[in-house]
């Protein structure tokens, strides 16, 4: 390196062949003088003092107030009725159930309710679990999307992630999986007692509770959608709890199998351990009834879950829908709480600003 | 000195000795060398030398094969790199795995590759680099052909015989052999190695002396020497010849690979160290591997990183113990057994929980950190490099980075350690103006000239069409000419003739002179005194004519010529032909006919292509043939004309034109002083050991008999020289030294007449020289003395036995000398200037209100140093200056103890605290009372005062001592410029290293030359200047700037924004990844700590490497806090990065709160907004990761100062499309669904304005209650641009003084910078009156700033200029009494006392020119009473001069009574003060204020 000084400035300097003699132009390494390089660009530079920032959060108070009012309006005036039926409680019909479940009887019991409202529009009925934790990770990771998507080959050979759902006497699972091996099969059903005493079955519909994407992009039975399913899966084990394989979810074709809708949505993991996911809707018949309307109302539970052992609670919901999705007040009292909080500041900067800003502005320089 | 280099031998024999058991057992402590040409070199089995190492080197690290896994093992020493890849591959293990293994994998390959790619390129600059050097070509002896033959450096093998050419590069160390120089000598010139410019010589070893012509094949001796060592100033060894005899060899027998051949036509040697045992290549270790502060300070928040993330991890692995033990025996369905089918218990599972939870918060860790900061690095030093105003249009080359990974310490630094010549300098000595006997010559034509390159320099030149084709070497014909000269024309015309190695060749050959610059050689004569001479050579020549005495010349005409021949003879300045080799002279052309062949020449060069090589042969053929012409008939001239003794002949070099004589000096001013004498006409010819030829206007050539020399010593401070005197016949000493010593031995002759016209040549001089000094000229007085034959015979008896005593020997030719050098009388004075270079000033007077204290390390003499830190604003006319020169350990404790009580003394136990200490930090620091408190100053206990320290070389090495540093440190530091003069490179990196590792604190390094080298290497920032001296200082530093000045843009515009941006990029890193992995984090408790996350992986991943460092990265490189003009003109701004106020600890933990304030707030609100609902995890977790980027964003967009259209752009578009993007199959069609959704709008809106409400107020309230300067800085640049000068020339001046910036100008600003300006003309005033009209006379043609001082019109009644003096002499008084209760006062000035240990402290003294001026406007006599003494010594120390106040330890003892005296004086009676004058020499003495007092320089 000692010697290595000679010439490396003009190495730096040179461009081969750049110029000639005398008069020719002169290649220099001057930077280009453009914006950009020169670290000129356009630019707004905002500062936040108490000044300038005051409007904002005066606005943000002003905007966030009603919007939070109307949300909390809009939840409030969706209905929404819930009923407990695990059972945990002696007096609960379905105690009986809760408590001696096995896998091969099937229990059923029948819960009592009345509306003090009547619900108007579309009544969505969902079940909801507690302390389900759905979103475990060895849980949630426990499935095999390319079999539920009806690849042959994942069908025969289940991605490892199902392990140890994954074959049942040296049969590979299908569909595969903890995920889909613990699928929710309660089986409820609604009936309207009239005044009279009369028990009136309601017509649920199991259509179009699952997302249309899932049923139609990401769910599909191997084989094509008109192939005999019996067949397609006669190489396959059910799922160790389920009681009837995949194929005898249901008796319509177009919602058996892995695009069942029941399996689907079960098969969309909860993000909490608290959750409810749809079971049924009940559409609104006519414009002059409503659909559910004020009285008393049967839960008839097929129960078949257990969730004692993991001290879980089972609940029927039934509610109705607005734009802004089910009942939740909270989004309306968020809104309510930061406009108002921003609101005070606001007051606060007002202040401050009045007392120190004008001093700060006058010689805000030099102080 | 001796001390110091003995233990740094030992370190290196040590190292030596390391390097030897490394290297092979069986070699002994010795090397041997024998001649190659013995052995045959095919075979090479049997030549001893095979084992040493060959000339190639190789400094790149890697080869094609070893890239890989070298490269991969050296990232995995970092220990982020390390962790991420184990972290990669935890996640293979089944059991833990969180994410896909391939998916984890990515960002580590993307990152080591990254860093990977940067590694090759820097490899491969280096490559290429050596691959050059190898390359060079040399003259190496064949065996085989019998003569030397050319073969790249790379081909040299250590006991080749290798021919040397002048201004040839030595490519080994090489023993010198053979010299074509009579003498046996061979010059070389080690700028490269140390940046000593001046040559230095070689001698031929001691046996080889006698050989007229050296044959390689008679050469059959064997040489032992030392092994490879990196001490250039050692060689110990021994030749054996044949006949067993044994000569020993010296350092003066090796010339060190790197230097360069001077003046030496031919030189043979050979090879005793080769290629990476050369002595320049052992001191030249590799360039530390550096690593920014900001990056220390990053590392410790990562290591808190993985503090937090460590915790994390275990509370979540407890809590899944526990969650798992809740449930027992009885495992829920969705607790799903481990893939083997086991089950697993509570504890087991909660450690793997703990490995599974690191990789998911792996995210914590920021692994896109140190990309990002790499690239921003990257980006960063484009913009530097970018940068117009860096550019330097000269030498066409703008700033380097060479150091991709510091550029944010630019804005940290603390301490700037500076080399002095070429850095501050130009290196570049011209004589400006002289004085003689007594009369100023002001030389305006001269400063028009210099003004006129100065000129030049701004304007680019376009002349390159004629000139720009020839090579230097023809500037050197036309010096004469005094017309328009191109400057570093060379370099620069080759570089456009295109030719690499031609480029490479004019770098080399302007290198050939030191010191020869056209701008340092024309100068151009001031009329008058040109006149004088000429009337002067006349008479003489008339007068020899008609063999007159000589004396009967009017003394004023005699003292101008012996002036000049002073200035041409006395000194050491070898002459020699521009063009060697000399002898090529062979054929003759008639001058008509060459000028036709050049002509055509000229059309043929026109027309050839733009390809290089034979251009530059036909340049170089069309150049010998110029000399031609102009050789020639001189030759014929000389002959005819000369009246020279016939010895003259024996010399060809001075068988040549005068014009193309050239100068070769050991100090750059010596060679300024022959050229100026030239430029009247007096020229130096001719130099021999006996003889000294100059040639005279009218008289021709005189000889002058050259009796003695005696050199220059920095003791002496002066040379003289000893001639006969070839028209007088008499015996004649001419001295020429610092004027402070010559001034003491000037004695006017005792007659009446002559004397009292003498001693008025004295004072006049005197004036002048002060006012010289006041424009920071170097001044040198010239003295002659003429000695009777029996003065000189009883002299030249003792000289004579001192020379040939063998004991003591120095001593007594020191004493010889000073025993000749007395009774002298004076001449006359000049004045040259080293030019600084433009803007230092400015641009050291910026960087300190930056608050950086600036050092300077300079080789040179302490009077040079002085000078020059004075003419650049580094030490202040008012300041005091303590200086340390001791010659032993003990000398140099007891004065920096003595320093060290004097500081305290005047001003830390101060009651009252100095009032100029205190106005010193008020200029200093930013006075907002805001900032102060927090600033350096106050934290420090040590403040820095208004003093200067000036320390020797030999002083710094016994305060380097591990005894002492601690209390130089203390005095260094608290004082505002420190000056270490010659001061070795091992010191100057010495005393960085001990700023640097005591202090704590950052250091930049700033030089140009070799010397510096070790310097740069050592500190924080090395910078180099590109210019003068080679390019060692470029190749070892960071930065390499064209010019010094560029620093102030570097620092504080670059610097500022490098620092701040990566702070805030840094910062808002851990801030993002803390705040998104803490969102995960939360949701543990909503999935059984299960280590699930709501986010997709793919998020998860790349939300670190990619969607969010993005925009972060266009801010980190674009975001402008501040712009660069107002940074520019607040330096204070500075301090903000000094300071580290952008990322102080504290900012982590708040940054860390924030992100888990925020984080809850982005995760709670999509709780409880979808609690209980039928959300899905990722329908849930999509919304949250999307809030969590907004709110990230918005941040960004906080903190963020500028809001650049292209990051608006790049990033809102970036960050708007990257939910949607990147959606595996499991994510399908959520994020459709979700832009369905008026939830998810709804949250989009309240979360990232809830979680930012905090931050957005604090800093709203920031803004208002506590502004700190950056954000008024900001504030500013929102102002008008009219508006925004107002402000700043007010608050420039604000920072001087206390007062408020809008309260109406107090009518006096007793304290601040103005009142000093006003003070100022008012002495000179004085003086102007006392020296009448003359002063006029001097005008000075470049506007300086005491010129303008004087212009203005300032009468000596103003009021409140006698408010302020009054006020100031209290302050003396104040402090002159606190000295005098100081228990020390005795020590302050001990020196030379016979008791004292210390022996010679010879502080650097000026005489007093405000006393001197005052004694001059009136008598001489008057008595000056003690009170009016002092208050002489207060005016005295106003700054009318640089040197005004010198802190002298100096003897005796003397008690300090006038303070007390002084206390009642009426302060009004100062002004007849200034009419009073005495004889302060005698009483000056007594003054109380010791640091103030005048050196007796008057008789």
């Amino acid at each position: 390196i000692m010697a290595s000084s000679y010439g490396a400035k003009e190495e730096d300097g040179h461009h081969p062949g750049s110029a000639g003699l005398g008069g020719a132009a002169i290649r220099t390494k001057k930077p280009d003088n453009t914006a950009f390089k020169q670290q000129r660009l356009p630019a707004w530079q905002p500062i936040l003092t108490a000044g300038t920032v005051l409007p904002a959060f005066f606005i943000i108070g002003l905007i966030f107030i009603p919007i939070g009012i109307g949300l909390y309006v809009t939840s409030n005036n969706i209905k929404e009725f819930e009923l407990d039926y695990t059972g945990t409680d002696m007096s609960s019909p379905c105690f009986n159930c809760s408590q001696s479940w096995n896998s091969t009887n099937t229990c059923k019991c029948e819960l009592f309710f009345s509306l003090d409202q009547p619900f108007e529009s579309n009544v969505f009925m969902y079940y909801g679990l507690s302390n389900f934790y759905q979103n475990h990770r060895r849980y949630v990771k426990s499935r095999d999307d390319s079999q539920l998507n009806g690849d042959e080959r994942s069908l025969k050979e289940p991605s490892k992630e199902c392990e140890p759902y994954r074959t049942n006497e040296n049969k590979p699972i299908a569909p595969c999986g903890a995920i889909a091996n613990s699928m929710f099969n309660d089986t409820l059903d609604l009936f309207y007692i009239d005044p009279n005493g009369k028990k009136r079955p309601i017509s649920l519909t199991k259509k179009g509770i699952a997302w249309w994407t899932d049923k139609h992009v990401k769910f599909r039975n191997p084989g094509g959608s008109n192939s005999n399913l019996t067949t397609v899966f006669k190489d396959t084990a059910k799922p160790v709890n389920w009681h009837k394989p995949v194929y005898e979810l249901d008796v319509d074709i177009e919602n058996n199998g892995f695009i069942n809708e029941d399996f689907i949505v079960w098969m969309r993991t909860a993000a909490l351990p608290t959750f409810r996911k749809l079971y049924r809707i009940i559409q609104k018949n006519n414009d002059m009834t409503p659909t559910l309307p004020r009285g008393n109302y049967s839960l008839a539970v097929t129960y078949n879950y257990p969730v004692r052992s993991f001290e879980g609670r089972k609940r029927m919901i039934l509610s109705t829908i607005s734009w802004m999705g089910g009942k939740n007040p909270f989004l309306g009292i968020a809104y309510i709480t930061v406009g108002s909080i921003c609101f005070f500041l606001g007051v606060v900067l007002l202040f401050i600003h009045h007392k120190y800003g004008n001093r700060n502005n006058s010689s805000d320089i030099a102080s | 000195m001796a001390r110091e280099t003995g233990e740094s031998g030992e370190t290196k024999s040590t190292k030596v000795k390391k390097h030897k058991r490394r290297k092979s057992k069986k070699e002994s402590k010795t090397r041997t060398v024998h001649a190659n040409i013995l052995y045959d070199h095919t075979k090479g089995g049997d030549n001893p030398n095979r084992h040493y190492a060959n000339n190639k080197i190789k400094t790149t690290k890697y080869t094609l094969l070893s890239f890989l896994p070298k490269n991969l093992f050296e990232q995995f020493h970092r220990f982020a790199n390390v962790y991420f890849v184990f972290i990669a591959l935890l996640n293979f293990v089944p059991v833990v795995n969180a994410f896909q293994p391939e998916l984890a994998l990515a960002p580590v390959v993307f990152i080591l590759s990254v860093t990977a790619i940067k590694d090759l390129w820097e490899d491969y600059r280096r490559h290429r680099s050596d691959k050059e050097i190898n390359h060079m070509d040399c003259l190496v002896y064949s065996r085989n052909e019998k003569q030397y033959v050319e073969k790249y450096w790379k081909e040299l093998r250590v006991g080749d015989f290798i021919r040397l050419r002048c201004n040839e590069i030595l490519p080994a160390d090489v023993l010198l052999l053979s010299s074509s120089d009579p003498d046996r000598l061979c010059h070389i010139e080690t700028a490269t190695l140390d940046g000593e410019t001046n040559l230095k010589q070689r001698q031929v070893v001691r046996s080889f002396i006698d050989l007229v012509s050296f044959d390689p094949f008679k050469y059959n001796s064997v040489i032992e020497c030392e092994k490879p060592n990196n001490d250039l100033n050692r060689f110990r060894g021994y030749i054996i010849h044949r006949s067993g005899r044994r000569d020993g060899l010296y350092k003066d027998n090796l010339l060190l690979r790197g230097c360069t051949i001077r003046n030496t036509e031919e030189a043979v040697g050979i090879v005793i160290y080769a290629g990476h045992e050369t002595k320049a290549m052992l001191n030249n270790n590799g360039p530390r591997y550096k690593r920014s502060k900001l990056e220390r300070q990053m590392n410790v928040d990562v290591f808190w990183c993985v503090v937090i993330l460590l915790v994390m991890c275990l509370f979540s692995a407890i809590g899944h113990g526990l969650w798992m033990f809740q449930y027992g025996d009885k495992r829920p369905v969705f607790d799903v057994l481990s893939p083997e089918g086991t089950d697993l218990s509570p504890v087991v599972s909660a450690i793997y929980l703990f490995l599974t939870m690191i990789i998911v918060f792996q995210v914590l860790i920021p692994i896109s950190l140190f990309v990002s900061i790499e690239i921003v690095k990257i980006c960063q030093v484009y913009f530097i490099h970018q940068d117009m105003e860096l550019y330097d249009e000269e030498t066409d080359s703008h700033l380097q980075c060479r150091a991709l990974n510091i550029t944010e310490d630019l804005g940290q630094m603390q301490y700037i350690f500076s080399d002095k010549t070429g850095t501050l300098t130009e290196n570049k000595m011209v004589f400006r103006r002289c004085t003689v006997a007594g009369v100023e010559y002001s030389h305006d034509a001269n400063a028009r000239r210099l003004a006129m390159y100065q000129e030049m320099d701004s304007e680019e030149e376009d002349c390159t069409s004629h000139g720009g084709t020839l090579p230097r070497r023809d500037s050197v014909t036309s010096h004469q000419s005094g017309k328009v000269v191109l400057r570093s024309q060379s370099t620069k015309s080759h570089r456009r003739t295109g030719s690499r190695a031609e480029a490479k060749r004019a770098s080399i050959l302007s290198k050939h002179t030191a010191f020869s610059s056209p701008m340092e050689k024309d100068i151009t004569p001031d009329p008058q005194l040109m006149d004088k001479v000429n009337e002067c050579s006349s008479q003489m020549e008339f007068m020899r004519f008609h063999s007159q005495p000589l004396n009967q010349i009017p003394p004023d005409l005699c003292d101008i010529f012996d002036f000049f021949i002073a200035l041409t003879i006395c000194n050491t300045v070898v002459v020699s032909s521009p063009n060697q080799p000399r002898q090529k002279v062979v054929v003759y052309y008639p001058p008509g006919q060459l000028g036709n062949f050049l002509e055509e020449l000229d059309e043929l060069l026109s027309k050839f292509p733009e390809d290089g090589t034979p251009l530059v042969l036909l340049c170089d053929f069309r150049l010998s043939l110029t000399n031609l012409q102009f050789n020639r008939p001189e030759h014929d001239l000389q002959h005819a004309f000369s009246p020279t003794p016939p010895n003259f002949e024996k010399t060809k070099a001075l068988a040549q034109d005068e014009c193309e004589l050239r100068y070769e000096a050991e100090s750059p001013d010596e060679a300024a002083l022959v050229y100026a004498a030239r430029a009247y006409k007096c020229a130096l010819v001719g130099r021999l050991p006996d003889q000294v030829t100059v040639e005279l206007p009218h008289l021709g050539k005189l000889s002058f008999e050259l009796l003695h020399t005696l050199g220059f010593d920095s003791t002496r401070k002066r040379m003289s020289v000893v001639v006969k005197h070839p028209l007088t016949e008499q015996i004649t000493v001419y001295s020429k030294g610092a004027d402070s010593v010559i001034m003491d031995l000037i004695r006017p002759a005792t007659d009446d007449c002559k004397g009292k016209r003498q001693r008025k040549i004295l004072y006049k001089t005197q004036n002048y020289l002060n006012l010289y000094a006041a424009d920071g000229l170097r001044t040198l007085c010239i003295a002659k003395k003429v000695l009777s034959k029996e003065e000189y015979a009883s002299w030249l008896q003792h000289h004579l036995e001192a020379e040939t005593a063998i004991q003591r020997r120095e001593e007594l030719l020191f004493e010889s000398a000073l025993r000749l050098e007395t009774n002298l009388q004076l001449l006359g004075a000049t004045g040259i200037e080293d030019r600084l270079q433009d803007g230092v000033p400015e641009t050291i007077a910026s960087l300190r209100k930056a608050g950086l204290q600036i050092w300077v390390l300079t080789g040179d003499k302490q009077e040079t140093a002085i000078n020059i830190a004075y003419a650049c604003k580094l030490l202040d006319p008012e300041e005091e200056i303590i200086t340390l020169n001791a010659d032993s350990q003990e000398a140099c404790a007891v004065l920096l103890e003595n320093s060290l009580h004097y500081i305290q003394a005047k001003f830390l136990c101060n009651p009252r605290p100095d009032p100029q200490a205190a106005r010193d930090y008020a200029g200093i620091h930013f006075s907002s009372p805001v900032c102060s408190p927090a600033s350096s100053g106050h934290s420090s206990p040590f403040l820095v005062h208004r003093l200067g320290l000036v320390i020797d070389g030999r002083t710094l090495a016994y305060a380097l001592d591990k005894s002492l540093e601690d209390k130089f440190l203390a005095v260094a530091r608290s004082c505002r410029s420190v000056l270490c003069c010659r001061s070795t490179p091992l010191q100057k990196s010495m005393v960085v290293k001990l700023v640097r590792n005591k202090l704590k604190v950052m250091t930049l390094a700033i030089g140009d030359g070799a010397n510096d080298v070790s310097m740069i290497q050592v500190a924080d920032v090395g910078v180099g200047i590109s210019g003068q001296e080679g390019m060692q200082a470029v190749m070892a530093s960071d930065f390499a700037l064209p010019r010094f000045r560029y620093l102030q843009k570097l620092l504080l515009v670059h610097g500022h924004w490098c620092y701040s941006r990566l702070a805030n990029m840094i910062l808002y890193f851990f801030y993002k990844n803390a705040m998104f992995v803490a969102l995960i984090f939360w949701y543990q408790f909503y999935c059984g700590f299960s280590g699930s996350a709501m986010v997709d992986q793919w998020y998860l991943i790349f939300f670190n490497l990619m969607f969010s460092a993005f925009p972060q990265l266009i801010t980190g490189t674009l975001d402008k806090d501040v712009s660069a003009e107002t940074l520019q003109e607040l330096p204070q701004l500075y301090m903000n990065g000094q300071n580290s106020e952008e990322y102080k600890p504290y900012m982590f933990w708040m940054n860390m709160i924030d992100a888990f304030y925020q984080s809850l707030i982005c995760f709670f609100i999509p709780y409880f907004a979808y609690v209980d609902s039928d959300v899905d995890l990722f329908t849930w977790g999509t919304p949250i990761t999307t809030l969590a980027l907004f709110t990230i964003l918005l941040h960004l967009g906080i903190e963020t100062k500028t809001w650049v259209t292209l990051f608006f752009t790049v990033a809102l578009c970036y960050n708007a499309s990257c939910p949607t993007c990147f959606s595996p199959s499991n994510t399908y069609w959520i994020m459709q669904k979700l832009l369905g959704d008026p939830i998810f709008y709804l949250l989009c809106v309240v979360t990232p304005i809830a979680a930012l409400l905090p931050r957005y107020f604090y800093r709203a309230c920031q803004g208002t209650l506590f502004p700190n300067p950056v954000h008024m800085g900001r504030q500013l640049d929102k102002l008008p641009v009219d508006m925004r000068r107002i402000f700043l020339s007010q608050s420039q001046m604000k920072l001087g003084s206390l007062g408020s910036l809008f309260a109406p100008r107090a009518p006096f600003f007793p304290l601040c910078g103005p009142f000093q300006k006003d003070y100022r003309p008012r002495v000179k005033q004085t003086h102007m009156s006392g020296t009448k009209q003359k002063e006029k006379a001097i005008a000075n043609p470049i506007p300086s700033k005491s010129m303008e001082m004087r212009d203005t019109p300032l009468s000596s009644k103003n009021s409140d200029n006698h408010i302020t003096l009054n006020f100031r002499m209290q302050e003396e008084v104040q402090s002159c009494r606190q000295g005098s209760d100081s228990p020390l006062p005795e020590n302050l000035h001990c020196v030379k006392e016979p008791s004292s240990p210390i022996t010679g402290t010879l502080p650097y003294t000026k005489d007093t020119p405000g006393s001197r001026t005052i004694l001059d406007s009136t008598g001489l006599e008057a008595p000056l009473s003690p009170t009016d003494l002092c208050q002489v010594e207060l005016l005295t120390s106003t700054p009318l001069l640089p040197q005004t106040e010198s802190m002298q330890l100096m003897s005796p003892p003397r008690s300090c009574f006038l303070g007390q005296k002084l206390d009642d004086e009426d302060h009004s009676n100062q002004k007849s003060l200034l009419k009073q004058a005495g004889d302060v020499d005698h009483t000056h003495s007594t003054s109380c204020l010791q640091e103030h007092s005048l050196k007796t320089t008057f008789l």
